[in-house]
C-alpha cells in the first residue's frame, strides 16, 4: 500500500498563456484509490490526461516508478483509462471491445533465446483473459452484443474491462459515472471500488462529485484553480479541511469569521466556545468550519447562541433549517422540527468546532442567505458541468 | 403535430410520382412492348448484341469509382487532420467546381487533350514527344489524348470526385475523438488506429462515395460522347441514340435501361452486404 508509484513533480500547464495547472506535486502510492476533486475547470482533467499520455505538460515531470515518462506515447505506458463517455467502438462487439488491447500487444516470443522476435498473444490466452474480465463485470453472455445495445450501467462497465483486461499498473477513469443516474451512480461506486480491490490495481479518479469522492478513494486530492487545496484522506477533508473552499466543497459548511483567543478557545459573535484547535497566534482572524450536523438545537435560555429559524425543508432523514444569527445565515441539520419564526438556542460541542487559517477563499462561502437558489444552482451545475468538461479541457 | 406538418411533403411525393414513378413504369412498359404495340420480349432477345457496351460501361465506370476512392479517401484523411481554416478552403477547392455545367467543364477538357491541345503544345515545347519518338522509333506528332477509354475515365473522375470526397469526408469528421484516444490508450500504433477503428468506422461514407459515383458513371452519355469521341460508345450513348439518334428505338432503348437499372441495383445490393460482412470480418 505504500510504494509510490506515481509522482507528478512541479507539474505546469498552459493552453494558449492561459494557466490550467499551477505547480502540482502529487505522489500517488500503488493499489491506491485516489481521486483528483474539483470544481469544472479546476485541471484535474488536464492532470489526468497528462498522466494519460494524451497531454504534454508546459514544465515539471512525471514519473512512472522513478522514471520520467513525459515524451512516452500512452500506448507505451503501463496505464489504460476509462473515458468519460466511455469511447467504446461501436463497429465491436463487447468480446471484441474488451479484447483491443489485447491483440495490439506483442511481446517477447518465449520460443526465440534471443529475446527480440516479438509475437502476438495466442487466442487462446486472449479468450481466457476476456472471458476472466466478463466475469468481473459481470456481463457474461453479452459478448456478442455491440455497445449501442448495452444499457449505460453495462457500456460503463465494458468501458472498464477494456482497460483493465491489459492489466495495467494505474487505471484512469475520468468522471466515468457522469452519465450515469442517481441509483446505478450508487451501485457502480460499490462496484468499481469491488473491482479495484479485487484486481489490486492504482485507480485515479475524476469527479467534481464529492460524494462519489468520499465512498472511494483513499486519498481525495481536492483542486481548485490549478492549483491542489488539499490532499489527505476522505475523513481528514471532511473533519479538518485546510480552507475555506476545501470545506464548501466536500459537503456542507457554515464558515463563520473568528478570532482565536488562544489554544482552544474561539470567539465567534463576542462570545467564546471551547475547541480542540491550536497553534494559532494570539487572537489571530481565523475561519471558523461548523458542520450542519454537528449543532444541536436546545431551548432559547441553554443556548451558546440564538438564532431565529427563516426556512425549513423536509429532506426525508433529516430536516435543513436555516437560521439567522445576527444577519449571518447558518444550515442546521436536524430531527427535530422548528417552525419558521421560532427562536432557537444552539450549542456546538469543541469537537463540532474545526478552526482554519484565513486563505483567499475566506468569506467567499459558507453563508446560507441565498439558501434555496444555492440549492437550485447546485441541481443545474451537476448537469452542466458533464457538457463543459467534455468540452475545455481537449 | 407530425400529421400537419407532414402536409409539406406532399408537393415532393406528387413531384416523386409524377417524374420518378411514373417515367420508370413507361420504362417498363415499353421495354416489352413490340413497336407496333403489343406484348414482347424481342427487345431483351437483342441485349446480347450490345454485350460489349455492357461490360466497357461497367469497366469504364469501376475503373473511374476505384481511381476516385484511391484518390478520394486519402484527401479525405487528410483534410480531417488538418485545421478548421484549411478544411473549410479545401472544401471551396474541391465544391468550386461544381459550380459551373459540367458540360462546361468537359468542354474545357476536350481543349486540354485535344491533338494539338493544351498539353499536347506543352509536351511539344518540353520536348518530350521528341523524346519520346527517339527512344521508340516513332514518327508521332502528338500523344493521342483524346477520343480515349482513359479520357474517358479523366472525365468521370474529375466530374465525380467531390462525390466520393464529400461523403468520407463527413463521416470522419464526425468520428468521435475519444475513440482514437481509447484505441491509442489501448496500445494501437497510428496504423492500427487507421486499420481498427478509422477506417471501419469511415466505410458507410466510402459505400455511399461508391454509389454516387459508380452510378452516374455507368450511364454517363456526355462524358463519352465529348471525351470518348463516340468510338468509345457507353451504355448512355446506346440509350441517347435509341430515343434520339438516327437508331430511333424507344422499346429497345427502354429495355436497355432497364437492364441497366436492374445491373446498378443488384451491384449496390451486393456491396452493401459486402459492406456489413466486411464489418463483421473486422470483428471476427
Amino acid at each position: 500500500m505504500s510504494k509510490e508509484l506515481i509522482r507528478l513533480r512541479d507539474l505546469c500547464m498552459a493552453f494558449d498563456d492561459e494557466p490550467v495547472l499551477n505547480h502540482i506535486n502529487l505522489y500517488i502510492n500503488d493499489k491506491e484509490f485516489l481521486t483528483l476533486l474539483g470544481p469544472s475547470g479546476c485541471g484535474k482533467t488536464t492532470t489526468l490526461r497528462i498522466i494519460g499520455g494524451f497531454a504534454t505538460p508546459t514544465s515539471g515531470d512525471v514519473l512512472f516508478d522513478g522514471v520520467r515518462i513525459n515524451d512516452v506515447p500512452p500506448y507505451q505506458r503501463q496505464i489504460n483509462t476509462v473515458f468519460q463517455k466511455y469511447a467504446l467502438f461501436p463497429h465491436l462487439n463487447v468480446y471484441e471491445n474488451i479484447a483491443f488491447g489485447l491483440r495490439m500487444q506483442r511481446r517477447p516470443d518465449p520460443n526465440d533465446p534471443t529475446g527480440k522476435r516479438k509475437v502476438k498473444i495466442p487466442e487462446e490466452e486472449i479468450d481466457q483473459r476476456v472471458m476472466e474480465m466478463l466475469e468481473v463485470i459481470s456481463l457474461k453472455g453479452f459478448e456478442h452484443r455491440k455497445p449501442d445495445a448495452l444499457s449505460g450501467g453495462q457500456q460503463q462497465r465494458v468501458a472498464i474491462a477494456r482497460a483493465l483486461v491489459n492489466r495495467p499498473k494505474v487505471l484512469l477513469l475520468d468522471e466515468p459515472l457522469g452519465a450515469l443516474d442517481l441509483k446505478l451512480r450508487k451501485d457502480m461506486q460499490i462496484e468499481l471500488k469491488r473491482i479495484q480491490q479485487q484486481v489490486g490495481i492504482t485507480f485515479i479518479y475524476v469527479t467534481h462529485d464529492q460524494e462519489e469522492a468520499l465512498t472511494m478513494s483513499d486519498t481525495i486530492v481536492v483542486m481548485d484553480k490549478g492549483c491542489i487545496q488539499q490532499i489527505g484522506t476522505p475523513e481528514d477533508i471532511y473533519n479538518e479541511p485546510k480552507n475555506a473552499f476545501v470545506a464548501d466543497f466536500i459537503g456542507e459548511s457554515n464558515i463563520i469569521d473568528g478570532v482565536m483567543v488562544r489554544d482552544k478557545i474561539v470567539k465567534m459573535y463576542g462570545r467564546e466556545f471551547p475547541c480542540l484547535d491550536g497553534g494559532f497566534g494570539e487572537n489571530e482572524p481565523v475561519d471558523v468550519v461548523i458542520r450542519p450536523e454537528d449543532i444541536d438545537i436546545v431551548p432559547v435560555e441553554q443556548g451558546q447562541l440564538t438564532g431565529t429559524v427563516t426556512n425549513v425543508t423536509f429532506k426525508g432523514m433529516q430536516y435543513d433549517i436555516i437560521v439567522d444569527f445576527r444577519g449571518f445565515k447558518w444550515l442546521i441539520q436536524t430531527t427535530d422540527h422548528s417552525p419558521v419564526g421560532a427562536r432557537i438556542g444552539i450549542k456546538i460541542d469543541p469537537d463540532g468546532i474545526h478552526v482554519m487559517k484565513k486563505s483567499q477563499y475566506s468569506g467567499m462561502f459558507g453563508d446560507y442567505s441565498s439558501f434555496s437558489e444555492e440549492y437550485d444552482e447546485l441541481d443545474d451545475a451537476s448537469l452542466a458541468l458533464d457538457e463543459e468538461e467534455s468540452g475545455d479541457e481537449e | 403535430m407530425k400529421n400537419k406538418l407532414s402536409h409539406f411533403a406532399i408537393p415532393y411525393v406528387i413531384w416523386m410520382a409524377l417524374f420518378v414513378v411514373v417515367p420508370i413504369i413507361m420504362v417498363v412498359l415499353y421495354a416489352f412492348s413490340a413497336a407496333g404495340g403489343g406484348f414482347t420480349l424481342a427487345n431483351f432477345a437483342r441485349m446480347g448484341t450490345y454485350a460489349v457496351v455492357f461490360l466497357r460501361s461497367f469497366k469504364l465506370a469501376l475503373i473511374a469509382t476505384a481511381v476516385c476512392l484511391l484518390i478520394g479517401y486519402p484527401v479525405s484523411y487528410m483534410m480531417s487532420k488538418e485545421g478548421p481554416q484549411f478544411q473549410r478552403l479545401a472544401m471551396v477547392l474541391i465544391m468550386l467546381p461544381m459550380w459551373m455545367n459540367f458540360l462546361l467543364r468537359t468542354y474545357s477538357w476536350m481543349s486540354i487533350l485535344e491533338n494539338n491541345g493544351l498539353l499536347n503544345q506543352l509536351f511539344q515545347k518540353i520536348g518530350l514527344i521528341a523524346l519520346y519518338n527517339q527512344v521508340f522509333g516513332t514518327d508521332l506528332q502528338y500523344f493521342r489524348l483524346i477520343n480515349t477509354q482513359g479520357a474517358v475515365v479523366l472525365g468521370m473522375v474529375y466530374n465525380y470526385l467531390p462525390f466520393m470526397i464529400l461523403p468520407i469526408y463527413s463521416v470522419i469528421i464526425k468520428l468521435d475523438r475519444s475513440l482514437i484516444e481509447a484505441a491509442r490508450d489501448l496500445g494501437a500504433n497510428t496504423f492500427n488506429v487507421f486499420r481498427r477503428v478509422i477506417l471501419p468506422l469511415s466505410l458507410p461514407g466510402v459505400l455511399s462515395g461508391i454509389t454516387m459515383v459508380f452510378v452516374p458513371s455507368v450511364s454517363t452519355f456526355a462524358i463519352s460522347k465529348m471525351l470518348g469521341g463516340g468510338t468509345e460508345m457507353m451504355l448512355g450513348d446506346l440509350i441517347e441514340q435509341q430515343f434520339l439518334g438516327g437508331a430511333y428505338n424507344p422499346q429497345l432503348g427502354a429495355a436497355i435501361s432497364l437492364v441497366m437499372m436492374v445491373i446498378v441495383v443488384v451491384c449496390m445490393w451486393v456491396m452493401n452486404r459486402f459492406g456489413e460482412g466486411e464489418e463483421q470480418a473486422v470483428m471476427m
